[in-house]
Order: C-alpha cells, then sequence, then structure tokens
C-alpha cells in the first residue's frame, strides 16, 4: 500500500470542497471492505481516501410514504437489513444484503459501496434495478438523481464524476400486489462472489394470475449488471404458469454476455441464469399466495 | 522402550485435558514470527517471477538499491558457492540441497511463477515494495511445461538439462522430466489377470490444492557480528531449518540457532527452509534483523502445495469378489524440482487390500508449478480418491455391498503392506465392523430426492525417526518438559498428560518447553503423524530415567538401595518397610545439593515399529440436479487410533483432516492459465467455511499399537486420505454420475450430468 491523505470532513459541503480542490485521485470511503483490499493489493491507488462516515446526511435511512426508501451511503448493509420498511416491504433487499460477504463485511459495507464499486456481480444492485432504484448524487452543481439502471458503465466504472459523491439511494414504494426476490449462485454458502445472481419482480393484477409487471435484473453474466427485458416481456400481461416461467427463464439468458473465468464458465453462467430466473420468479408467485405446481 | 498395550487404569492419559496454551491463544499472547520486532530491524520482501518459465539474462538492482531506506537488495550471487550444498534432506519428502538452493532464489533460471529472483531490506515495508519495482530484470520467456503428462512426453521442453530419470531399469541416455520411476511389486500381475472373472480399469485426475494455513509464513533473521545467525521462524522442525542453513549459508551447524515461534497450522507445508534463508542473507548484508513475511498470494505461490496427479488403477476380481490382482500407475507432479510423494501415494493406495499379485508404477515429474511439499498424508488423498472410486464401482459390477467388498479384501496382521513389510496389529476389520454397525451406515438415507451415501478406506504408516526430550524436576517437585520438538498439533498439551501421568503429579506442576536449536538435543520434525507417537515415546522414557534418578535420591535419604524403593502419587518408600518414606519435594530440594545432583530425565528413541493407522468415512450428501452443487447432510469418520491419548485433541485432528479432505473434494484447486495461478486469494482458492462443512461426527476405535505409548497410534494425517472418495461414491449414488476428477466442483458436476443425459 501506498502513503495517502486520509480525510474525515464533517459536512457535505466540506467533502464537495475537498473534491474540488484535491490533487490527484480521492477514494471516497466508506466500510473500506472493497477499497482497502484494493489498495493494498494496488489494484487502486489513492492520494486522498475520503471518509465520508462523518457526514450526518450519509447516514440517512428513512422510510417516506409515496417518495420511498431512502439509504444513506455510509447506512451499512446490517442496519439496512435491519431497519423495519427494509424487513416489511423490500425483503430482496434484505436478502442481498445478507448475502454481501459475511457478517463482520456486513457489519461495515453499504449499499453504496456496493454501488460504487461497480463490479458486476454486485449483490445489492440486481434488486434495486428491478424496484427502480435510483442513485442521488451531490456535486458542485447540486443534485441529481440517476436511475441504478443507468448508473453502471462497465465493470469498476460508473456515471459518477470526479468531483460528485453518491449520497443516497432512493427506492420507490413497491407496487400492491408485487413480490421481488433475490438468488445467487455460489460454490461455498457464504464468503463468496456470485458466479451469477438473479432478481425478479412480479406484479399481479388485482385478483388472479395476470402479471401486471415484471422486472428481472442479472447480477455477474455481464460487464454490468442488466435487465431481461425479453424475459419480462415474456411474462407482462399474461397469466403466469409454470410453462410461461420456463419461457422467462429461456429468455433471460439472451440478456447475458458472460465470459470464462476462474469463477465459472460462461455456459455455466448461463445454465444459472436460467435456474435462477425459474426458482426467483416461482417464489414470487408463491410469496404472493399463487404457488404453481412443480 | 516398554510396550504397554494392556489397558491400565490411568490418571490422565485418554482424558479430555485442557488445551495447554489455550489462554495464550485465545487472549493473542501467543508470539508469532510476524508479532517479532527487534531495535534496528529491517523489512524484507521479494521480487518474484511472473513468467513460469524463463530464463534470467540480467538482474540490475542499481536503482533500488539508491531507494532511501534501502539497506541491502540480494541475488542468487549472494549465496556462497556451493560447496557444502551436499546431500539430501529429509522431511516428509524428500529434496536435494541442490535443488533447496536452486527453489530459495532462482539462478539463471525462473522455474515457477512466483520463483524468488531477488529480495530487498529496507527500514518499511512500503519502502522494500517500491523497490522491488525498482529492480529491472531481463527474461527470456520460455514455454512453461504445465502438466506431468505433457511433461513426460519426449518433445517437451526441458526444465534442467541434467535431470536423468532414476529407475531400476537401464540408466537413460537423454535427460527428462521425469526425476524418477519406481515400482512396487509381488506375485505375478498376469496370472492374477488371468485368474479373475472381472478386469476393471479407471482413470483418475487430482489438481494442485495448498494446505491453507492460517499462519503466512514468515521469518525473522538476526546474523551478528560474529557470523552467528538467530532465526525466529514458523516452522514444524528446527533442526531441518538449522540443517538447510548451514548447507547454503555455508556455516557450522553451532553457528546457527534456530528459535520456533508459535506455528498457525503446517500440515506439512511448514518443513523446507523458504524465506529462512532470504532473510538470512538481508541480514548478513545489511547488519540488522531482517524480517519477511508472505502475503497469502506469495503463500500460494511460493510455499510448496499439494502435488497434482494422474492416477490408473486396474483390477482383477472373482465373481465372490475377491480380488486376484492389482495394478496402478501413479504419475505425480512436483513442481519445479524432483520430490513428488510418489513413496506415500505407493504405500497407502492399495494398503487397505490382501493382494497376492499387485504392481504399483510411480512416476515423479518436474514442471514449472511451484515444488510441492507434504500435505497431510502426501499422495494419500489423491491415492485413495482413486483406488477407492474404483473399489466401489468394481463391488457395483459385482453386485456386493461396498462395505462386505472392502471386508472381503482386508489386511489382517501378517499380511504385507505395498513395500512388502509386515503389518503387526493393525484394525482395519475392527474399522469396518464398527462401521458395519453405525446408523451412519445402518439407517436409510433421510428421504428426498438426488441423496446418495458413500463409503472409503484411508491408510497411512507414519513416519518414527529421531525424538529426544529432557524432563527436569525442580527444586520443589514440579516439572518441566523441554525439547526442540514443535507443537503443531496440540504437542504440549498430550506431553503435559503423559509426565504428569508416568510422575503421578498434578498436571498443573508440569510445564512444558520448547527450546532452540542451541540449548535442545536434536529431535526431527513434527509430522508424518510421529510427533505423539514417537515424541510421546521418548517423553515416556525421560520420565523412567527421571523416576531412576529420583529413587537415587530417595534411598540416599532413607539410606537403603534404590532397587528397594518403590514410588507412587508422589512419594517414596521402601519396599520392605513402607513407614520409612520420604515425599517427592524433599527428594527433589535435595536433588539440587546431595548425592547424583539435579534431576534431567533422558529419553529417546530412533527406531520404533510403526503403527499403520486405518480409516472409513461414510458421508451422506444431496446434489442440486439443476446447478451441480453438494451439500454434505452427513458425515462420520472412524478410525483405529489405538488409544486416544486425549480425545479431544484426537477428534480436532479427525475433524480437521475430514474438513481439509472434503475441500480437496469438492472446491479446492490451483487454477492455472499457461503455468500462471489465477487464484492465489482466498475468495477464489475456495476452501469451505464453517457454514460448508457438516458436523464431522468422529467414532474412535481403540485397537492398541504394537509398540509405542500406551498402545496409541498416530492420528494426524489418515483423516485427510478416505473424504474425497468417500464423497465421489456418494455423488455417484446421487446424482448417477461418476466424477473421475477433483475438484467435483458445481460446474464438474452439472457438466458430468449433462454429458451422461447426452449419451443416455
Amino acid at each position: 500500500m501506498r502513503p495517502f491523505t486520509y480525510a474525515a470532513p464533517q459536512s457535505l459541503q466540506e467533502a464537495l470542497d475537498l473534491l474540488a480542490k484535491a490533487n490527484g485521485t480521492v477514494r471516497p470511503l466508506v466500510g473500506g471492505t472493497d477499497l482497502i483490499d484494493q489498495l493494498r493489493q494496488r489494484r487502486k491507488t489513492a492520494d486522498v481516501v475520503l471518509d465520508i462516515k462523518r457526514i450526518p446526511e450519509m447516514h440517512r435511512l428513512e422510510y417516506v410514504a409515496r417518495e420511498g426508501l431512502h439509504v444513506g451511503a455510509a447506512v451499512s448493509c446490517a442496519d439496512t437489513a435491519a431497519f423495519a420498511a427494509v424487513r416489511e416491504l423490500y425483503p430482496a433487499i434484505r436478502a442481498s444484503c445478507l448475502l454481501v460477504g459475511s457478517v463482520q463485511i456486513q457489519n461495515r459495507a453499504s449499499i453504496a459501496g456496493n454501488v460504487c464499486n461497480s463490479a458486476p456481480s454486485a449483490d445489492t444492485v440486481p434488486p434495486l434495478v428491478t424496484l427502480d432504484a435510483r442513485a442521488a448524487i451531490v456535486g458542485p452543481r447540486g443534485r441529481r438523481e440517476v436511475p441504478l439502471e443507468e448508473f453502471f458503465t462497465g465493470p469498476g466504472q460508473n456515471v459518477l464524476r470526479g468531483d460528485e459523491l453518491l449520497l443516497e439511494i432512493v427506492v420507490p414504494p413497491p407496487a400492491p400486489h408485487s413480490s421481488n426476490h433475490y438468488l445467487r449462485f455460489i460454490p461455498r454458502n457464504e464468503m463468496d462472489i456470485a458466479v451469477a445472481g438473479v432478481s425478479s419482480l412480479v406484479a399481479l393484477r388485482p385478483r388472479g394470475r395476470i402479471c401486471a409487471r415484471a422486472r428481472i435484473a442479472l447480477a455477474a453474466v455481464a460487464p454490468t449488471p442488466v435487465r431481461a427485458k425479453a424475459a419480462e416481456a415474456v411474462l407482462e400481461g399474461h397469466v403466469v404458469t409454470s410453462e410461461l416461467i420456463e419461457a422467462a427463464a429461456e429468455k433471460a439468458v439472451e440478456a447475458c454476455r458472460p465470459i470464462t473465468d476462474v469463477r465459472g464458465s460462461a455456459e455455466y453462467r448461463k445454465e444459472l441464469v436460467k435456474v435462477l430466473t425459474r426458482r426467483t420468479l416461482r417464489h414470487c408467485m408463491a410469496s404472493l399466495g399463487q404457488p404453481l405446481e412443480s | 522402550m516398554a510396550t504397554v498395550s494392556e489397558r491400565k487404569k490411568t490418571r490422565y492419559i485418554g482424558k479430555r485435558t485442557p488445551k495447554y496454551d489455550a489462554l495464550e491463544r485465545v487472549t493473542g499472547q501467543a508470539l508469532f514470527a510476524a508479532d517479532l520486532h527487534l531495535p534496528g530491524m529491517l523489512h524484507g520482501k521479494v521480487l518474484r517471477s511472473p513468467h513460469p518459465h524463463a530464463l534470467i539474462k540480467r538482474i540490475d538492482t542499481r536503482k533500488a538499491e539508491a531507494l532511501p531506506g534501502v539497506k541491502a537488495v540480494v541475488t542468487a550471487a549472494d549465496l556462497p558457492p556451493p560447496e557444502r550444498a551436499q546431500g539430501m534432506l529429509g522431511g516428509e519428502l524428500l529434496i536435494s540441497i541442490m535443488d533447496l538452493r536452486r527453489l530459495t532464489i532462482a539462478h539463471d533460471k525462473a522455474l515457477f511463477e512466483g520463483h524468488a529472483i531477488a529480495a530487498v531490506a529496507a527500514t518499511t515495508p512500503e519502502v522494500a515494495e517500491e523497490a522491488l519495482d525498482l529492480i529491472q530484470v531481463d527474461y527470456e520467456v520460455l514455454p512453461p511445461v504445465e502438466n506431468a503428462l505433457e511433461a513426460m512426453s519426449p518433445d517437451a521442453p526441458l526444465l534442467q538439462p541434467d535431470l536423468y530419470t532414476k529407475t531400476l531399469g537401464e540408466q537413460p541416455e537423454r535427460p527428462s522430466n521425469v526425476a524418477t520411476h519406481s515400482e512396487s511389486s509381488r506375485g505375478d500381475l498376469e496370472r492374477g489377470f488371468a485368474e479373475a472373472d472381472l478386469v476393471h480399469e479407471t482413470s483418475y485426475e487430482t489438481k494442485m490444492v495448498h494446505q491453507g494455513y492460517l499462519e503466512p509464513t514468515a521469518t525473522v533473521a538476526h546474523a551478528q557480528p560474529d557470523g552467528r545467525i538467530t532465526l525466529w521462524t514458523s516452522t514444524q522442525g528446527i533442526f531441518g531449518i538449522r540443517r538447510s542453513l548451514g548447507h547454503l549459508l555455508d556455516l557450522p551447524l553451532g553457528k546457527v540457532n534456530v528459535i520456533p515461534t508459535e506455528i498457525g497450522g503446517g500440515f506439512g507445508g511448514k518443513i523446507y527452509a523458504i524465506l529462512e534463508p532470504l532473510a538470512a542473507l538481508l541480514s548478513r548484508k545489511s547488519g540488522h534483523p531482517v524480517k519477511i513475511v508472505m502475503s497469502r498470494a506469495e503463500v500460494f505461490r511460493a510455499t510448496g502445495p499439494a502435488s497434482p496427479t494422474h492416477i490408473t488403477v486396474k483390477t482383477g476380481a472373482k465373481k465372490d469378489g475377491r480380488l486376484t490382482a492389482a495394478y496402478v500407475k501413479l504419475v505425480m507432479d512436483a513442481g519445479a524440482v524432483p520430490g513428488a510423494p510418489i513413496g506415500g501415494a505407493s504405500l497407502v493406495c492399495l494398503a487397505p487390500y490382501k493382494l497376492d499379485h499387485m504392481k504399483i508404477e510411480a512416476y515423479d515429474v518436474v514442471t514449472n508449478k511451484p515444488r510441492v511439499q507434504a500435505y497431510r498424508a502426501p499422495g494419500g488423498t489423491p491415492a485413495a480418491f482413486a483406488v477407492e472410486s474404483h473399489m466401489d464401482q468394481v463391488a457395483e459390477r459385482l453386485g456386493i455391498d461396498p462395505l462386505a467388498f472392502r471386508m472381503l479384501n482386508a489386511v489382517d496382521e501378517g499380511d504385507r503392506m505395498t513395500d512388502d513389510r509386515p503389518y503387526n496389529r493393525i484394525g482395519l476389520k475392527e474399522v469396518l465392523r464398527r462401521v458395519a454397525k453405525h446408523p451412519s451406515w445402518t439407517s436409510p438415507l433421510p428421504p428426498g430426492p438426488h441423496r446418495g451415501r458413500g463409503l472409503a478406506l484411508g491408510f497411512w504408516a507414519g513416519a518414527t525417526l529421531t525424538s529426544t526430550a529432557h524432563v527436569l524436576v525442580h527444586a520443589d517437585g514440579t516439572a518441566t518438559l523441554v525439547s526442540g520438538q514443535v507443537d503443531l498439533t496440540g504437542t504440549r498439551t498430550t506431553m503435559q498428560q503423559i509426565v504428569a501421568e508416568e510422575l503421578q503429579v498434578p498436571l498443573e506442576s508440569v510445564s512444558v518447553r520448547v527450546g532452540d536449536t542451541d540449548s535442545t538435543p536434536y529431535t526431527d520434525l513434527s509430522a508424518g503423524s510421529r510427533t505423539a507417537y514417537s515424541f510421546g515415546a521418548a517423553v515416556h522414557n525421560a520420565c523412567q530415567d527421571v523416576l531412576a534418578q529420583l529413587r537415587v535420591h530417595a534411598a540416599d535419604h532413607l539410606t537403603a538401595q534404590p532397587e528397594h524403593v518403590e514410588y507412587a502419587d508422589g512419594r517414596f518408600w521402601l519396599r520392605d518397610s513402607p513407614d520409612q518414606n520420604v515425599d517427592l519435594v524433599t527428594v527433589a530440594r535435595r536433588s539440587t545439593f546431595r548425592a547424583t545432583g539435579p534431576i534431567c530425565g533422558r529419553g529417546t528413541v530412533t527406531r520404533l515399529q510403526p503403527a499403520p493407522q486405518f480409516a472409513a468415512h461414510v458421508a451422506d450428501v444431496e446434489v442440486d440436479p439443476d446447478t451441480g452443487k453438494v451439500t454434505i447432510l452427513r458425515y462420520t469418520a472412524f478410525q483405529d487410533v489405538g488409544r486416544a491419548l486425549n480425545p479431544t485433541q484426537v477428534e480436532g485432528q479427525v475433524q480437521g483432516g475430514a474438513a481439509q479432505g472434503i475441500g480437496w473434494a469438492l472446491t479446492e484447486y490451483y487454477h492455472f492459465e499457461k503455468g500462471v495461478m489465477r487464484n492465489p486469494t482466498f475468495l477464489d482458492y475456495r476452501m469451505p467455511t464453517s457454514l460448508d462443512l457438516p458436523m464431522i461426527d468422529c467414532e474412535l476405535v481403540e485397537v492398541p499399537a504394537s509398540d509405542g505409548p500406551y498402545g496409541a497410534r498416530g492420528v494426524g494425517e489418515v483423516p485427510i486420505v478416505p473424504p474425497a472418495a468417500a464423497l465421489a461414491n456418494a455423488v455417484y449414488r446421487a446424482a448417477g454420475v461418476r466424477l473421475h476428477k477433483l475438484p467435483m466442483t458445481p460446474e464438474e458436476v452439472f457438466r458430468a450430468r449433462q454429458a451422461t443425459s447426452a449419451i443416455g
């Protein structure tokens, strides 16, 4: 690890000033579960490490009726998962927060950190994409919001500019009669990175099994998290059956552009997307009180 | 030494006494090499080859030396000439001193990715790391030899132009990547196969895996101005390290003192000197103490993992299940220099089976990979994976229950090992009988699809070697065991029990001290399942010597002859007049100024008989048919431990060995791409976590060993031998596919199922 300057501003303005004036690369820090390792391994460099945990706004964790859920950038995955509104309304966010790393890592890491690290395998991202979450960004020109689906531009890359900070993630209230789930596949049972991950969201029309809205988002099978829009189209407007779910699972594979690496081959990843899409959709239907025959 | 095979009533032996060093470990007081900080100490870092195979044309260290804070840079040119670099070093695997010298730091050729090229000592680790970037190395990159089969082909690039195959047959004319071709045989193989009703042949492959010890390799060296070198190091054997340093640095043994620090796991991987010579060279050159601590990636790339293998098994059997012949071909990858565990694998592969006709051929092959070291029963796990998978198939083809098949062919006392040594007392059949009656085998699988149960056997002969112990009795009657025997696996705990048992004193009055090479007599390394067995015998003997010396003092006090003195529970008395007696404390105090003087009992053993160990593991698994992921539902390890000196410690060994075997079976492997390891982190080199392992139930069978203390056998290694085969056999029954390669990752199981359904 090379020497760097550590800064821990007390206010948002102070942080933004520091960003604007700093020489060299500034790396914002929350839990450091990615960043510290990257610096140690010299996979990233930093001239300034900017700890945002002392900025009050970064700790917002609140559910506002009609607006939805606000998760500040410094809120840990563990705190997010334990938050009453998350437990009640956002089971997939909760599930994904409890999958990141291990218990120790969940106590340090934040959703914002997972988002800004922008790994294609980030577990917290697919559920947020299916929920139409937005990234609230602050910079010298004020606040802007970007749909999370458009936030990522490549492995480790995103739309944040050098003088901006991710302030919070905003998640709209879940649609009525909807259910949302996230599953990932890892060879072990914890302390691992998704070989593939799938989040599915199903909203049904009042009464019955007709799908009003479907969202399917995939992790670790493309340079960025991606939506499987063709698979969503298979479901929307139709009565959800086992056969339809099977067809959607097949379609979801078309959204993949996986690579073969140490963690799995491209072919296996595609197969996993099929399996996980099927399993998450079936889970959604079951939790909507519409279990399907197997 | 006295054999104590009959069960006597014991006070401490067989009891779950607390771990000797538990408190200092859990409170963080235990001192590891990386914790050490000496005045003026520098930090060393090692420049490693990014290429698995390359000629080194030029090394320019000038810029690195000029960096402020850098105190020394060393390369192979700093090693003394190799006059004393002769002979072979033992341990669990042999290595020649010349090869160790070559491994320590690359001379003219880098033989694997991670091979040390140069080392730097600087005032901080950061400066040392920066200096590495300033060293310029010109390589001429050569094509890497990636695996043993490729290495054996006549047109493969040669790693060493002066390596000729050692063989019993004709002497080779051309150099080769095959270092050794060994054969062991018995009877007439052709005749054996001719007698068979069924001849079955299968092949298997296992990949390179790492011991995965928690504590990264670390060392501190201090070269004094008078030429002496002191080393604080994490090692399984201080005398082996001293000898290596003596050879590599051209020093008499009395000038090298090796002080063992606490060791955070070794499993056979902390036997050879790796960092020690580099730290010593840097200290010599800089005049400061130098510490080097490896990163995890360096541990993976440059310490010495376990050998990858290609194994073929061919057997003949009668319809009734009796084996008539067996042939095993073992091709084992040693990595950069010779020394794959062909001996261990040859001993393990057919050990449980009575065979009149058999032949084992083994090849020790060099490739451009890290040089392997021992890993817990070295060679045993791949050998058993192959043979125990094979035997399950034979039993199935003959329609015989896998346990009954093994019982039918099981060896007894008097039968011969594959190297023709006769077995002394062994407990294989007792182990099999225990399995036959145990619910893990007799109860049905819990209901559910894609579930199966597998059984496999394991064997380990165990080393004995030389062990020495001193037991001192202090003036107040308390005692200290002093030796150079490193505590790798709870040695202090068990030895405290032996001393307290033999001296008949409270456990708390016995302390155990692991000393250094300057102040303790020679004892061999802690490895090969030998420590409790062989060192335990030495400690037992030292205690008898203590009692003999104490009797002299007691006799002096009681004005009698020592042979008339009896001893029990801290009191000496005259056999014929028990009211004439004296307590241990009085005798101990007198020993500091009277008669034959202070008490120092010496115990030594050099040639115990082996105490062969057999194990059987039973695994229930479930396979996810969609993803191929294997979940272990139940796991039971049966093992003949002779006598469990401390059941808690023994169970820890059994569970630890099984856990490592499970990792080897399911998820662990070096992922090489053109000779470069792509997963040198615990993230992508997947050892099982606590959530991946089932409870490992231990069934300890106690068939006393023919020799050694209290009938105990070595216990540490054999539990890693059966897991891969037990799981492969279970996966076969659960998923209908036979895996011939390790690890059985979800993707491999998935592909195997796909291939089967494509055919079917």
